[in-house]
């Protein structure tokens, strides 16, 4: 693990997800060496926890699959998993990383047969799933995982759990004496694609998110309708297990808000939209979902989506930032405010309310032991005295996967030049 | 007085309304912000019970309604919770606005009629101005016979034994019935106020005069 080569022209990006896996990518397939860290288990980030993208609602495992074989077939990436950076120094052309490596106790001999998950009993809750689900303490991450290698659960280290999974091995795949330990790496350039994470809910007092069983985020419905996710691909209400057919969406819920994040989260509305059309994929016209929104930002070609979701007859929209969600005895979220097309107050019922929660950064980068430009939102400013440190995807901005992907390619291009500036000196 | 400020107004602004609040009432630069979301108006406690929730006079102040923003009973119908402040997204100090369009709409004369509200605002500045401090007696026993005298019995014999417990408690005096209690420098007071009086009248005349 720790025989990884980097000098001062490899390029290290920080993230594995769909922007870091880009990002590595594009600049490998130039030639330029590329060390990909990532702090899970597993590459393909929050992407992998989707049902479907829009536009085309096909799903991320294709796309995920054509990135996998990319990996595969290049010699000039490293790609290290349960990675993390501890810290950064240098400048321009000459930086130092240091990556904590977290054990995963299960090498590369490993074929993913399951047998030690088989021999594993205790259960904990299930990241991939937000927890809405429970996973053993020996597992394969997700269907998709890549490595395709089970990770043991740091918590059953010393337990007997832990030592049957060893002895159910038939491939000697599983070290349990496997230490986390801190390795320093040279980089030319290194990129941010560090992502996101959901707004968190529970700071939006009105609607109840930390009260009501019945009120989700969209990142959380998502894992509703994926067939290994935990309600096996049913549309099922967390308080009673009912299965859910009107369904509420409140748009820019945390977003746009002096409150709790100023700025637009970009992919919400069309996260949204998508969301009515798994609705109406599982029930036709009997499911029923009602988006309450300020204006919808459908940005340019998304457009005709939106138009084929207006003229879907189960999908309705009332336009209004909902004032407040409450609980009626049956555990029915009921949605209160004033539709503003003609100020008519309702008090709507639903069987489940999705908020369409933005995106906020998953890191600090104020915190970083190096100095970046980062705004107001807490993304990185693109600015010349980053040097060579540069943004992918939604560590510089709220976008959508298609706007990241572009936005990771842009990314790549600027570290290649800087790698080939200290090249050509 | 009022009228001619009216028409003053009414002169000065034709026909831009919005210039107007953003200009006279207080806190009125904020309106134009507002991105009618509508979270103010669902989130108001008596919201059922105004003519128009404040989004909804937002907009009608952008639509030139002049007359019906001005005379209409909603911004009267405030009751200071904060609901609405805490919820707005764009940062509006609604309820600050809500009581500078009232306090505009009654200083150039369009405010409702017999808007209790007003009524009781009005008692209030009086009874306050006059000693620089609250006579509860007198205001509460204003407050009883608003409506007439009979009516005003009623209501105080229904009071009674509030007003009973507030003597025991020593939170209210009959003796204030002969002047009350007041501030010590009390003629600094009234020349504080007739100071305040002419800066804002100075400052609507300036308004106005400007054409």
């Amino acid at each position: 693990m720790t025989a990884v080569v980097a000098t001062n022209q490899t390029i290290i990006v920080v993230g594995g997800g769909i922007s870091g896996m880009t990002a590595a990518l594009e600049a490998a397939e130039t030639g330029k060496q590329v060390i990909l860290l990532e702090k899970r288990p597993y590459l393909g980030g929050r992407v992998t926890q989707l049902y479907k993208y829009f536009p085309k609602m096909c799903h991320p495992t294709c796309g995920q699959e054509i990135n996998q074989r990319r990996i595969k077939m290049n010699k000039n990436l490293t790609v290290i998993t349960q990675a993390e950076v501890s810290n950064i120094s240098g400048g321009k052309g000459d930086y130092t990383v240091s990556v904590t490596l977290t054990p995963r106790y299960v090498n590369s001999n490993c074929t993913a047969c399951g047998d030690c998950a088989k021999a594993a009993t205790t259960e904990f809750d299930d990241e991939f799933n937000y927890n809405l689900g429970k996973r053993k303490g020996v597992y394969l991450p997700n269907a998709m995982a890549f490595p395709q290698q089970y990770v043991i659960d740091a918590r059953l280290i010393g337990t007997p759990e832990a030592d049957a999974a060893k002895a159910a091995c038939k491939y000697g795949a599983i070290d349990l004496d496997e230490k986390e330990e801190t390795i320093e790496l040279k980089a030319g350039a290194v990129v941010f694609a560090t992502g996101w994470k959901p707004y968190d809910a529970n700071k939006i007092q009105p609607y109840g998110y930390d009260r009501f069983a019945n009120v989700i985020n969209n990142v959380e419905f998502e894992r509703l309708m994926d067939p290994h996710g935990p309600t096996g691909g049913k549309l099922l209400r967390p308080s009673d297990g009912k299965e859910a057919k009107n369904i509420a969406f409140i748009q820019c819920a945390g977003s746009r808000d002096r409150n709790y994040l100023k700025h637009c989260s970009r992919f919400c509305c069309m996260a949204s939209l998508k969301q009515t059309q798994y609705v109406t994929e599982k029930y036709g016209t009997d499911g029923k979902s009602t988006i309450y929104y300020i204006d919808i930002r459908s940005i340019d070609r998304f457009e005709d989506f939106y138009r084929n979701v207006q003229a879907d007859p189960s999908v309705s929209f009332i336009k209004s930032k909902v004032a407040k969600v409450e609980q009626d005895k049956d555990g029915n979220p009921v949605l209160h405010g004033v539709n503003t097309e003609g100020y008519h107050r309702y008090a709507n019922t639903h069987d489940l309310v999705v908020l369409a929660t933005g995106m906020e950064p998953s890191v600090d980068f104020k915190g970083l032991p190096i100095k970046i430009a980062v705004n107001e939102e807490g993304f990185i400013e693109h600015d010349e005295a980053n040097g060579g440190i540069f943004a992918a995807g939604v560590a510089a901005d709220a976008m959508d996967v298609n706007r990241a992907v572009q936005h990771a390619t842009a990314a790549a291009l600027r570290a290649v030049q800087v790698v080939n500036q200290v090249a050509g000196a | 007085m009022s009228t001619a400020v009216n028409q003053a107004m009414v002169e000065k602004y034709k026909g831009n309304f919005l210039k107007e609040v953003t200009e006279n009432v207080e806190e009125g630069n904020w309106v134009k912000m507002c991105m009618q979301c509508g979270v103010c108006s669902g989130s108001c406690p008596l919201g059922p019970h105004w003519d128009h929730p404040p989004q909804e006079i937002f907009m009608m102040i952008r639509a030139n309604k002049r007359e019906e923003v001005l005379s209409s009973t909603s911004m009267w119908m405030c009751t200071s919770c904060y609901n609405c402040i805490a919820r707005c997204p764009r940062g509006l100090p609604i309820t600050h606005i809500m009581h500078g369009l009232a306090h505009y709409s009654k200083r150039i004369g369009l405010k409702p009629k017999n808007q209790p509200t007003e009524k009781f605002g009005q008692m209030f500045w009086d009874n306050l101005t006059k000693k620089g401090r609250v006579n509860e007696l007198k205001l509460g026993l204003g407050l009883y016979f608003k409506d007439g005298f009979a009516e005003g019995v009623k209501v105080a014999m229904s009071k009674q034994k509030l007003g009973m417990n507030m003597m025991k408690a020593k939170r209210m005096s009959p003796m204030e019935m002969l002047g009350g209690h007041g501030v010590s420098d009390l003629a600094g007071f009234h020349a504080m106020l007739k100071k305040a009086e002419e800066l804002e009248a100075a400052r609507v005349g300036e308004n106005t005069d400007k054409k």
